[in-house]
């Protein structure tokens, strides 16, 4: 696995003078952040999912109008922090406008001080959110890459065994996946191996988009996956 | 989806095609991770040392680090040095080594309930592969509890020689190393005058941790002082010098970092030779008996 020799940043060509590629960085970033962004929004700002997918909407809206993002220094913060800093100036704005357009209903917004929910701070919340979204997108990926490739029987055993996640006694689950599918044990073995080895490297390159310098990529590969896990294999 | 699940899948180790199957993950450090694995051809269980997935592609300063920690250990064949046996790259780029799997305690839990002397014979152990390290003119730098292991049998193991750097190599840029156990001079950054001697810090950090919470006896300070000295000239010139003033303080014998006073020579030399002392007590009293009961 190796990584391209210059690598391509969605978060820097946000800013892009040449539109084509604002628009494409636009379109990563978006699919990228979806998700956390309206989970964020439903549990700090305790409103509705549908408010929420406004809410949502209309964020992107505005950072892509205003162009949010090109005052984005990554020596400051991780760009996911950023983000969200700009997400809460943006629902903080929309829900005191809002307010005001009730004129004195007194529905000022109340930012929810109860940051711990199942034992998670609001943060943790967003950055599990934003790997569930990053997980999400490269399973996609994977998908479609193993339909390109004639390897659906691999995506299908990756989806088998670690989307399902089928079992922790390896020896045993590859025997049972084998009869299942029809195939030696040893194959099935190489299939996940493949399917492995491509989502490893289709995550880690989603990362690289998705952050700004290489410092923040390591980073945020220290954060979101160097957690100690155990387990057998 | 099992987002737990699938950071492991990133995480692990590709070790599909090689002659090794993952067991399970048993350290996380900064430098890397280790798992125990078992090596399919020999059928025996090893650990397998990898750079952490974002840092461990070859020509990365890391996998550069990790090749030389691998090089150091090829070179230090010694019983306190953890045997290597295979290095190379895995099929997901990261670059790797298999050493014995050291199955033991940690320094601070074999610490618990041993005698001082006990302890100081430990800490001799600990001594002598950096001596022999010093003597093949390798430096470890990262000398602290955390990098001794006791095996099952008694056995001393000095672990990771990641930052061990030649004592012949001109100086490097950075802090490397662990602040609490840290030599001044390496703390500061000043790499061309770390030398054996940071080691001897380390080394005096390690003794000062084994004899936490005990009274200590004013010579074995004394080792302790030197040891940690600030100075680098002020501390023990060598492992083996630091080795013979512990040899000498079991034995009850003067150590060379401090000068007695002379009730402390009688001490010693009384505690030295308690036996004599109890046989000549004895004698004495025995005699002063005869003699009293002769003399009624």
């Amino acid at each position: 696995m190796n990584f391209p020799p210059t690598h391509y940043s969605a978060v820097r060509e946000a800013s892009s003078s040449e539109a084509g590629a604002r628009g494409r960085a636009w379109d990563r970033l978006v699919a990228a952040y979806w998700q956390p962004v309206l989970r964020y929004i439903v549990m700090k700002w305790r409103v509705e999912e549908s408010e929420a997918k406004d809410l949502t909407q209309g964020f992107f809206a505005a950072a892509i109008e205003k162009n949010y993002f090109a005052g984005y220094d990554a020596s400051k913060a991780r760009f996911r922090t950023y983000l969200r800093v700009c997400l809460d100036g943006y629902v903080a704005n929309e829900r005191k406008s809002a307010a005001r357009a009730k004129r004195g209903g007194g529905a000022e917004h109340v930012e929810v001080d109860e940051a711990l929910l199942a034992g998670k701070n609001l943060d943790e919340y967003f950055r599990e959110e934003w790997v569930r979204s990053l997980f999400g997108m490269a399973v996609d990926e994977l998908r479609a890459l193993s339909e390109e490739r004639g390897k659906e029987i691999a995506y299908r055993l990756f989806a088998k065994y670690d989307l399902d996640d089928e079992g922790h006694d390896p020896e045993a689950s590859y025997q049972r996946l084998a009869a299942e599918f029809g195939l030696p044990a040893t194959q099935v073995t190489n299939h996940l191996a493949w399917a492995r080895r491509e989502f490893r490297r289709i995550v880690l390159a989603s990362l690289r988009e998705l952050t700004a310098t290489d410092e923040e990529f390591r980073e945020e590969a220290r954060a979101l996956l160097g957690v100690s896990l155990g387990g057998s294999e | 989806m099992n987002v737990d699940r699938l950071r492991r899948v990133i995480s692990a180790p590709d070790v599909s095609g090689t002659r090794y199957k993952l067991l399970e993950e048993i350290a996380h450090g900064g430098m890397g991770v280790i798992w125990s694995a078992i090596d399919t051809q020999l059928d025996r269980k090893v650990a397998l040392k990898v750079l952490p997935v974002w840092d461990g592609q070859r020509d990365t300063p890391g996998s550069e680090l990790l090749l030389r920690e691998a090089g150091v250990l090829a070179t230090l064949e010694h019983p306190g040095i953890v045997p290597i046996h295979d290095a190379g790259t895995l099929p997901d780029g990261r670059v790797y080594y298999a050493m014995k799997l050291v199955e033991g305690r940690q320094l601070a839990d074999a610490r618990a309930g041993a005698s001082r002397g006990d302890l100081l014979r430990l800490l001799q152990r600990v001594i002598e592969p950096v001596a022999f390290a010093h003597s093949c003119g390798i430096i470890h730098r990262d000398l602290k509890p955390e990098n001794v292991m006791v095996g099952a049998f008694g056995e001393v193991l000095v672990m990771d020689w990641g930052v061990a750097k030649l004592a012949s190599t001109g100086a490097e840029s950075g802090v490397i190393g662990t602040p609490a156990y840290m030599a001044p001079e390496q703390a500061a950054g000043q790499n061309d005058r770390v030398d054996e001697r940071a080691d001897i810090y380390g080394l005096g950090g390690i003794l000062r941790f084994l004899l936490e919470g005990q009274v200590i006896p004013r010579p074995l300070a004394a080792i302790v002082a030197t040891a940690t000295a600030a100075e680098p000239d002020s501390r023990y010139a060598s492992a083996v010098a630091l080795s013979a003033d512990i040899a000498r303080f079991l034995d009850a014998e003067p150590v060379s970092v401090y000068r007695e006073r002379w009730w402390e020579i009688v001490l010693r030399w009384t505690l030295r030779n308690h036996t004599l002392l109890l046989l000549l007590l004895a004698y004495l009293i025995m005699r002063g008996l005869t003699l009293f009961f002769l003399g009624r």
